[in-house]
Order: structure tokens, then C-alpha cells, then sequence
């Protein structure tokens, strides 16, 4: 059991630091995709830990919501890349200072 | 069993999705993770979140991510050099503080047995996560069901482009270029095809004109771009350099125009 | 010498106990004239609104004829409420001696928790005098000013200022309560300011009204927190209430009273301390200066302290600070007199003088009260009429102020000279004259009260002598000394009338003291007067008085008659001379106890305001703004760098979380 959890959480770290060093937003967004199913993961875990189907539940509902962000994060990636003629995460940072 | 062999694969390729430049390895490795997860799923007792794991995710979610993929360039990469300043050790460190603070924490919890869901799935588990989902879950599942046309919408919107002119019909294209061709000089016709010779029939070689000379406008620009385009005289110095091996020391053509017709009689003559 | 005669008087006054004042008790409703009381105020007052309010609204052709009529509408309206005063004081004079207090309740002006302040008027004996006095000179000097401001464009709002003067100092006199008598007080304070500033242009004039504002608010400090005392200790500041209240109160609190309404006449009498208004008030047009000086404003100061003679009766110690300071200001303003080139300042020091004889008076008790109101309304006529006459001269002179440019005007401006001289004898007391009577009345009691004061009082009568025949002289006599252009001439008939008048009174105003009428006649008020015996019979008194002052006139003549008057003033004087000239460095002395220090103070208080306040705020601003635009940096517009802020927060949860399950 603590093995499962445990890979949970470390895909899940590497999920976080994916986000943070990658550029590329499609990147980005797949190391998001990771973490959440890192998630998945423990989710489906703890499910058979405590012997009901609630965790597989929750996970189902959190696929169901990763599959409209990806949509919408797409379009939105999309968009930028068709004005900006780039994907990347950085170059999208005139709102500061 | 299955999971020691899985975990290192998922750990491995999960990071290799830190490492790789190129966005495509990485969504292909991130397939890799996912379809490592299913099996998972499918070892705990969760035939029904392998089957939408597999189905939805590898399938739907990740091509999607390719299709967008080839849409804004295949092969974009990232460089290797960080921006931000700091950005990367930081990120480095509170990740690695971060995943070891969780292993350790999480590794200091004892779980006690492990219930098991074989009393659960009684009777299937498709059906027994029917029977929670229609009733204890319904309002929630309602609401995805208003989540995700939401999420259709959206997307239409964010992709939709408004036409700014109206579409161009064959007959204001025709007119169009005659236009250009009045004003301009532009040849109205069709872009002269690339070169065909009797042995090479290629696009990155252009056709000759009556004078002997390359067109230019006959090979894509995209391969003129690229510095592939060969060009009709070295084409010719081939054929010189066949006849000599085949012992044919015959009049050495001066331009390319006559040494292509004896190189297509040779060539017919094979 | 203060602190000599200090506790001279000391020893010499009469304790606490043994003085009683009369009570003041008025009767209301006497029905008859009495009730048209109020109009003697509402007159000049709706004269005033109308000049001064519905006046301006004339549109048109109106406005003209509104502009040109403005003054008699103005001295209709002193005339009227004169003739009112006249017609009232008959009234009294009909009614038995003890009847002679009338009281009216106009309204209920304000009335908070315990304090009920009544719109009452009381015309008695007091009353009576001022107001004849006030509306009796003020017309004449309405009637002088319609020719003396014939050609000024603001007449009709003169007119108005006048009015609203006059209607202040009655309301100050017919008050029956001190909140009223405050309201009269500040409405002349209000009615000076502006009529000192009147020729609001000349920057001079514009400063002097400012003076002469707020040292009278300095003044009016002393009567307000006089005012606040009595509400605090009797409940009231009804004279009659008071007057009953004040024979069994702390002893203290009526010091500290008498003493704060000291304060409050120092400020509207110009008396020493708070006198360096006064000369600075001549850049008013001479009516006003008149009017100031004779009827209204610097007299309240005396009315004040004998109305409150209830008070003054049992604080033995203000009416000692009162005869003092007095007994300085006669002195102050003579020595100011006898230096001033300026003929309106001269007059303006003599006035300082005689105002000092009345406060003296005053400060006297029973036996005094009468001979301050006695010289009071003679003085209101001869020193209007010098001071009109004054404004003839410099009429003549192309307003020309300064005394070295005159000389023999005489035969130029033969009434104004023949009027100006009998207010001349009157002031320093040709015998017959009013002046005469006045005065020798206050010398002799001041003599009988305490031998310093009263030598004092004397000395100063000398140097009256001597500075008005100065002025004289200076004036209407010795060799011409006005430019070519200047062609004297007398003035129309609008402005002798009124001087003729007055000089009319000036020499007749000591009938007044036939038969000692005026001391029967007050008694009631200010009380009956135990007769101290003077140290000398009083025919060798009244001797004395005018031997000294044929000196003072005597070294006049020998010093400015019979000399050659340079036409600039000389350098080389005495150090006398210039501090006189300096106004005995009155100016000097309050710039360096108040003035400076009181720039420092509020210049240390910018200094700390600016360094302290606006530092620490502006200092804690910056920091913040410093801290701002290092930490703004922070919002980069990367999304990685925010995320990992996310993680970085992410992980201190978990450490918390970690911390608390396994501690």
C-alpha cells in the first residue's frame, strides 16, 4: 500500500518540477496531466485500501475534469501560439510590474 | 509483482519528461506513464478506470495533445538555457525538499491492512460504480455533464476566427490574377513544374528552360530555403561520369540542354 | 513704580466686606415709550441691513439713485434712533429716582441644559447717558461724514458700516445680560475692522484694521472667559442675577473675574497693555476715527468696568490692577501725544490719555464711577469735535495728516479754528469748560484715594496741556508751511454744522455737574460714595490743576511757538523723543513678547511638522515605497516563477501539517 503512494507522490514532485523548469506550454501542460494522475493513482489506491469505490469514483470525475481543462487549456495555447507565433510559457509575461 | 516492474518504468520515463527536448518524446513518454497507470488501475481491482485510463487519456487527451503538437510545430524544442535566473536550482531544490518531505511523511504512516475491493465489486465493478455514481454521485455527475459543454463551447470560442473579408470564390481568384498580371507582369499560369529527366524525377531539381537555363520558380521555396535544391548541370556531370565508366568516351556535352537527351537515350537504351 | 503704588493702594482700599454694590434690579413691562426700547437698536441695525444687503440687489436705473440716497437713509437712521433716545430719557427723567430701571424681554436667544439666555434689554440711569451720547454724537458724525465722504464711490457702504457701528455699541449698552453685552462688543469689533480697513487699497490701512482685530481679540478672550466663569459660578450673566450673587461668591473667583473683564476693557479701551491698536486705527477715514474715539468702541472698555462695578466692589485686587494700568495708559498716551507729527495720532494718544483718566475714575470705586462716566461723555464731545474738526483741516489740506505741513490756518478755516480751539480749552481744562469740571473732579479724587496716582494724575494733566497746544500751535498758528499747491479752504456747511454743535457741548458739557447732578443721578447704579477728604481743600486742588497746566501750556509756547517748525521732522532728538515718536517701542515690546516668540513657536512647530509629522510619514512612505519597488520585482509576469511560490507554500503546509501530527 505505501508503495503505491509513495510512487503517487514522487510522480507527482516530478510532475511540479516539470511545470516549473519546462517552457514549452504543451509541456507544461503534460507534466500537469502527470501530476494528475498522480493523483489518480492514490486515489484508485486509497480506494482498495479502504475497501470502497469512492476513491475510484473521484478519480473518474477527475478525468472527466482533465479532459475539459486540456480542451480549454489547448485552445487557449492555441490562441496564444496564433498571435504570438510561440508556445512558449515564458513569453507571455507582459502582465508585471 | 507488476508494480515493481511498472514503477521504475513510470519514475524513468516521468523524468525523462523533465529531460527530452522535444515535445513529442515527451508526450510519447508520458504515454508511457499512463498506460503504466492503467495497468495499475487494473491490478487494483479497477477494470473500469483502466479501460476510461487507456480510452480517455492515451487515447483522447494525448492525441489531442499531438494534434495541437503538429499544429504549432513538431518539432519546437526547448532551449537548454534558463531565463529566469535561478529559476531552474530553485525549482531543483524545493522539488526535491518537497518530494522527499512527502516520501518521508508518507513513509512514517502506517496504513494497516489493506480492506480490498473484491466485497465492493461483487457483481462487476462497472456496475458497482454505476450503482454510487447514479445515486450517491448524481449531482456531481450532473454538473461534469454542464463542465464539459461548457468545455465544448469554450473551445469553439477560443478557436473560432472571425472572417474578416468575405471568401474568395474561383471567379474573383481568376480575376484576381489577371489583375496582377495586367499590373504587375505576373504570370497568370500555373508555376512551371520541376525538372523530369529520364533518370531523376525530383522535386529538388528544376526544370530547364528552352535556353538551357534552371527555372527557379519550378522547385518549392521551402526546399530553395533550405539549400537542397540540386541543380540540372551536376545532374549532367553525372551522366558524363556514368558514360566514362561504362567506356563511352564520346563528345563531352557543353550544356546541359544537349547532354540531356543523349542521357535520356542511354537511359533508354538500358 | 507699579510695585510701589501697588502696595500703597493696598493699605489704602476699603476691605472686601464693607463694600456693597447696588443690586440691579430692573423692572420689565413699564409699558408706555419703554416698550419701543428695542427700536433704538433696530433702527441703525435696519439701516445697516439695508445699505449693506438690500442695497447691492438694486438693478438698473435703481442702482444710481440707491448709490446717491445711501447716506440719508444711514443718518436718517442715527438721527431717528437719537430722537428715540431723547424721547426715552425724558420718559426717565418723568419717573421717581428709585423707578429708573427698565427692563425689556424681547426673546429667549438661547436656552441650553441650565442656561437660559434671554434677549433683555435694561435702560437705566447708565444706559440713558451712553445712549445719548452714542446716537446724539453719532448723528452729528453721520452728518459730518455725508460731506467728508462726498466724493468717495463706497459712501453708501460707509454708511452702512456706520450703522451697523452704532447699532453694535447700543446693543453693547442696552444689554441687560454680558452675552449680550458680548454680542454688542463683537459687532463693534466687526464694525471697526471694517471701517478701519475701509480704504481697503492702501495697504496701511488694510494692516491697521488687522491690528486693531486681533489685539481686541485678545481682549475678548479676557470677557469671554469672563463670561464663561459667571455662567460656571452664578449660573447666569444676567446683571441682576449677578449683582445679587456677587456679595456672598469666593473671593478668588471674583479676582479672577474683575481681572479677566480687566483684560476685556484693556482690549476695547487701547489700555496698556493692548493699546497699539489705537494709533494704527487713524488709517480710517476721520469720521470714523471720530466715532471710535468718542461715541462707540474704546469706551465700552470703561462702560464695562462701571457696569460691573458690582464685581469691581468686592475684588479689591482687579480694581487695584484697574487703577494701575490706568494710571500707566494716561501717562503712556500723553508722552504719545507729544511726539507725533501726525495730527490724527496726536489726538489719537491724548484720547489713550483721557480714556486712562476714566479707567482711573473707574478704578476708583463709587466716588469715581460718576466722574468716569462725567469725563467720558464730555470728552465724547470735545474729542469728536477735535477729531471732526482734524478732518476739516486735512478737508483743507488735501488730506494732508502731517502737522509740520500746516501753520496758520486760523484765518483760512476760521470756523473749524474757532471750534477746533473750544475743544482745545475743554481738554486741558480752561476753567468753565467741560473739560475743567471733568477732569478736576477725577484729580481730586484720585489725590484723596492715594497721593501717588493722584500726583501722577496731575503730571499727566500738565503734559495734556502741553501736547495740545503743540498741536495748536502747530495747526492753526505760527508762520505757513504748506506747499504751494495746497489751497485751505473751509469746509461746507454739512461738516461745520456738526462741529459747531459739538463745540456747543464742549464748552457747556460741565452743566452736566451742576449741583452734582450727574453723581445723584447715578448713584443708583454705580452707588453711594463714602466722601474721602482730600488732603488739600479743593479750591487749592482745582488751583493746582491749572497751574500746572499753563506750565505744560507755557512750555509749549516757549518750545514750539516761539521756535522756527522745520518742515521734515528733526533727527537729532533725544532718546525721549524717539521713543515717543516709536509709541514708547509699544510695537517693540509686543513683537518681542509675543510677537517673536510666538513666530518662533509656530515656526519650530512647522519645522516639526515638516521634519517630525511629515518626515515619519512621508519617511514611513518611502520605506514602504522602497520595500514596493524591490518587492514588485517579485511580480516578474513569469507563471513559473509564481508557481513555484505555489510550491514553495505548498511545502510549508506540508511541513506544518508534518510539524503537528508528528510532535
Amino acid at each position: 500500500m505505501t508503495e503505491y503512494v509513495v510512487l503517487s507522490a514522487i510522480l507527482f514532485t516530478i510532475g511540479c518540477v516539470g511545470v516549473l523548469t519546462r517552457r514549452n506550454a504543451l509541456v507544461v501542460f503534460m507534466c500537469v496531466e502527470l501530476m494528475l494522475n498522480a493523483c489518480n493513482l492514490a486515489f484508485v489506491a486509497f480506494a482498495r485500501q479502504h475497501g470502497n469505490l469512492d476513491g475510484q469514483i473521484a478519480a473518474f470525475f477527475v478525468m472527466v475534469v482533465a479532459a475539459a481543462e486540456v480542451v480549454i487549456g489547448l485552445a487557449i495555447i492555441m490562441t496564444i501560439f496564433r498571435t504570438r507565433r510561440s508556445a512558449s510559457v515564458d513569453d507571455a509575461s507582459l502582465l508585471k510590474y | 509483482m507488476t508494480f515493481w516492474i511498472l514503477a521504475p518504468i513510470m519514475v524513468a520515463a516521468a523524468l525523462g519528461i523533465l529531460f527530452v527536448r522535444k515535445a513529442v518524446h515527451a508526450a510519447l513518454l508520458l504515454a508511457v506513464v499512463m498506460i503504466s497507470i492503467a495497468f495499475l488501475y487494473a491490478v487494483m481491482d479497477a477494470p473500469f478506470l483502466f479501460a476510461v485510463q487507456i480510452i480517455v487519456y492515451t487515447g483522447a487527451i494525448l492525441m489531442l495533445f499531438l494534434f495541437v503538437m503538429m499544429l504549432i510545430g513538431v518539432d519546437a524544442s526547448d532551449s537548454k538555457v534558463e531565463t529566469i535566473r535561478g529559476q531552474r536550482v530553485m525549482a531543483t531544490v524545493v522539488g526535491l525538499v518537497f518530494g522527499l518531505v512527502l516520501v518521508l511523511g508518507i513513509s512514517q504512516v502506517t496504513f494497516g491492512t489493506v480492506v480490498g475491493l473484491d466485497e465492493a465489486n461483487t457483481g462487476g465493478n462497472v456496475p458497482a460504480i454505476a450503482n454510487i455514481l447514479f445515486s450517491k454521485y448524481v449531482f456531481a455527475f450532473e454538473a461534469t455533464s454542464a463542465l464539459l459543454i461548457t468545455a465544448v463551447l469554450g473551445a469553439m470560442v477560443l478557436a473560432h476566427r472571425e472572417r474578416l473579408t468575405p471568401k474568395a470564390t474561383q471567379a474573383s481568384l481568376a480575376a484576381q490574377r489577371l489583375r496582377d498580371y495586367a499590373e504587375h507582369g505576373k504570370h497568370p499560369g500555373p508555376l512551371p513544374s520541376p525538372g523530369v529527366y529520364a533518370r531523376h524525377n525530383a522535386v529538388d531539381t528544376p526544370a530547364l528552360l528552352p535556353d538551357g537555363t534552371a527555372a527557379e520558380s519550378s522547385v518549392s521555396r521551402v526546399l530553395a530555403a533550405r539549400g537542397t535544391v540540386r541543380s540540372a548541370p551536376a545532374l549532367a556531370d553525372d551522366i558524363v561520369d556514368v558514360r566514362r565508366q561504362i567506356g563511352d568516351p564520346s563528345t563531352m556535352p557543353e550544356t546541359s540542354g544537349k547532354s540531356g537527351a543523349p542521357a535520356n537515350t542511354e537511359e533508354d537504351e538500358k | 513704580m507699579n510695585l510701589l503704588t501697588h502696595s500703597v493702594l493696598l493699605s489704602s482700599l476699603p476691605t472686601a466686606e464693607g463694600a456693597h454694590a447696588p443690586v440691579i434690579a430692573p423692572e420689565t413691562g413699564a409699558g408706555g415709550v419703554f416698550d419701543l426700547l428695542w427700536l433704538v437698536i433696530a433702527l441703525p441695525l435696519l439701516g445697516a441691513v439695508l445699505l449693506l444687503a438690500v442695497a447691492p440687489m438694486a438693478q438698473g436705473p435703481f442702482k444710481a439713485k440707491v448709490e446717491q440716497s445711501g447716506h440719508l437713509v444711514g443718518a436718517g437712521a442715527a438721527v431717528a434712533s437719537f430722537v428715540l433716545s431723547l424721547v426715552l430719557f425724558v420718559a426717565l427723567l418723568g419717573r421717581g429716582a428709585e423707578e429708573r430701571q427698565v427692563g425689556q424681554h424681547l426673546f429667549t436667544w438661547f436656552e441650553t441644559g441650565s442656561i437660559n439666555v434671554g434677549m433683555d434689554l435694561l435702560y437705566d440711569q447708565l444706559a440713558a447717558l451712553f445712549l445719548l451720547l452714542i446716537t446724539g454724537v453719532g448723528s452729528l458724525i453721520h452728518i459730518y461724514a455725508i460731506g467728508y465722504m462726498e466724493h468717495d464711490p463706497r459712501r453708501r457702504r460707509f454708511f452702512g458700516y456706520l450703522n451697523l457701528f452704532v447699532a453694535a455699541m447700543l446693543m453693547l449698552v442696552l444689554s441687560a445680560n454680558f452675552v449680550g453685552l458680548f454680542l454688542g462688543w463683537e459687532g463693534v469689533g466687526l464694525a471697526s475692522y471694517l471701517l478701519i480697513g475701509f480704504w481697503q487699497h492702501k495697504h496701511s490701512a488694510a494692516a491697521a484694521a488687522k491690528k486693531a482685530f486681533v489685539i481686541n481679540r485678545v481682549g475678548d478672550i479676557g470677557l469671554s472667559l469672563a463670561i464663561a466663569l459667571m455662567f460656571a459660578t452664578f449660573g447666569t450673566t444676567d446683571f441682576a442675577a449677578v449683582s445679587e450673587a456677587t456679595s456672598h461668591a469666593d473671593q478668588d473667583t471674583l479676582t479672577a473675574l474683575g481681572l479677566l473683564l480687566l483684560l476685556g476693557a484693556c482690549g476695547k479701551s487701547a489700555q496698556v497693555p493692548l493699546q497699539s491698536w489705537l494709533l494704527d486705527a487713524m488709517e480710517g477715514p476721520t469720521p470714523v476715527s471720530a466715532l471710535i474715539h468718542a461715541a462707540t468702541m474704546v469706551t465700552a472698555g470703561v462702560y464695562l468696568v462701571v457696569r460691573s462695578n458690582f464685581i469691581f466692589e468686592v475684588a479689591p485686587i482687579a480694581q487695584t490692577a484697574v487703577v494701575i494700568v490706568a494710571t500707566v495708559t494716561l501717562l503712556w498716551g500723553a508722552i504719545l501725544g507729544c511726539a507725533k507729527d501726525d495730527i490724527k495720532k496726536a489726538l489719537a494718544g491724548s484720547t489713550m490719555s483721557q480714556i486712562g483718566y476714566m479707567m482711573l475714575a473707574a478704578g476708583l470705586g463709587p466716588v469715581g464711577y460718576p466722574f468716569a462716566i462725567f469725563h467720558l461723555l464730555t470728552h465724547g464731545f470735545f474729542k469728536a469735535n477735535m477729531f471732526l474738526g482734524a478732518g476739516s483741516v486735512m478737508h483743507g489740506m488735501n488730506d494732508d495728516v502731517d502737522m509740520r505741513h500746516y501753520g496758520a490756518l486760523n484765518k483760512m478755516m476760521p470756523i473749524t479754528f474757532l471750534t477746533f480751539a473750544m475743544g482745545y480749552l475743554a481738554i486741558i481744562g480752561f476753567p468753565g469748560f467741560s473739560g475743567f469740571w471733568s477732569k478736576d473732579k477725577i484729580i481730586e479724587s484720585a489725590l484723596a484715594d492715594n497721593l501717588v496716582i493722584g500726583v501722577l494724575a496731575l503730571l499727566g494733566a500738565g503734559i495734556t496741556g502741553f501736547y495740545m497746544t503743540r498741536l495748536m500751535l502747530m495747526t492753526f498758528f505760527t508762520e505757513k508751511r504748506w506747499d504751494a499747491d495746497v489751497h485751505p479752504h473751509e469746509s461746507p456747511k454739512v461738516m461745520t454744522v456738526p462741529l459747531i454743535a459739538l463745540a456747543a457741548l464742549s464748552v457747556l458739557g460741565g452743566f452736566l455737574l451742576a449741583g452734582n447732578w450727574i453723581v445723584g443721578w447715578l448713584e443708583p447704579v454705580t452707588g453711594h460714595a463714602e466722601h474721602h477728604e482730600p488732603p488739600l481743600p479743593a479750591i487749592v486742588i482745582t488751583m493746582l490743576i491749572v497751574g500746572v497746566v499753563a506750565i505744560g501750556v507755557a512750555t509749549a509756547w516757549f518750545l514750539v511757538g516761539k521756535r522756527d517748525i522745520p518742515r521734515e521732522a528733526p533727527r537729532d532728538v533725544s532718546f525721549a523723543t524717539r521713543a515717543a515718536r516709536a509709541d514708547l517701542y509699544g510695537d517693540a515690546i509686543n513683537d518681542v513678547v509675543v510677537v517673536r516668540p510666538g513666530a518662533s513657536l509656530v515656526g519650530g512647530l512647522t519645522t516639526f511638522d515638516r521634519v517630525g509629522v511629515d518626515g515619519a510619514v512621508e519617511g514611513s512612505s518611502l520605506v514602504v515605497g522602497g520595500l514596493s519597488t524591490t518587492m514588485r520585482r517579485l511580480q516578474n509576469g513569469f507563471v513559473r516563477s509564481y508557481a513555484l511560490s505555489l510550491l514553495a507554500g505548498a511545502l510549508l503546509v506540508v511541513l506544518a501539517l508534518l510539524a503537528v501530527n508528528l510532535a
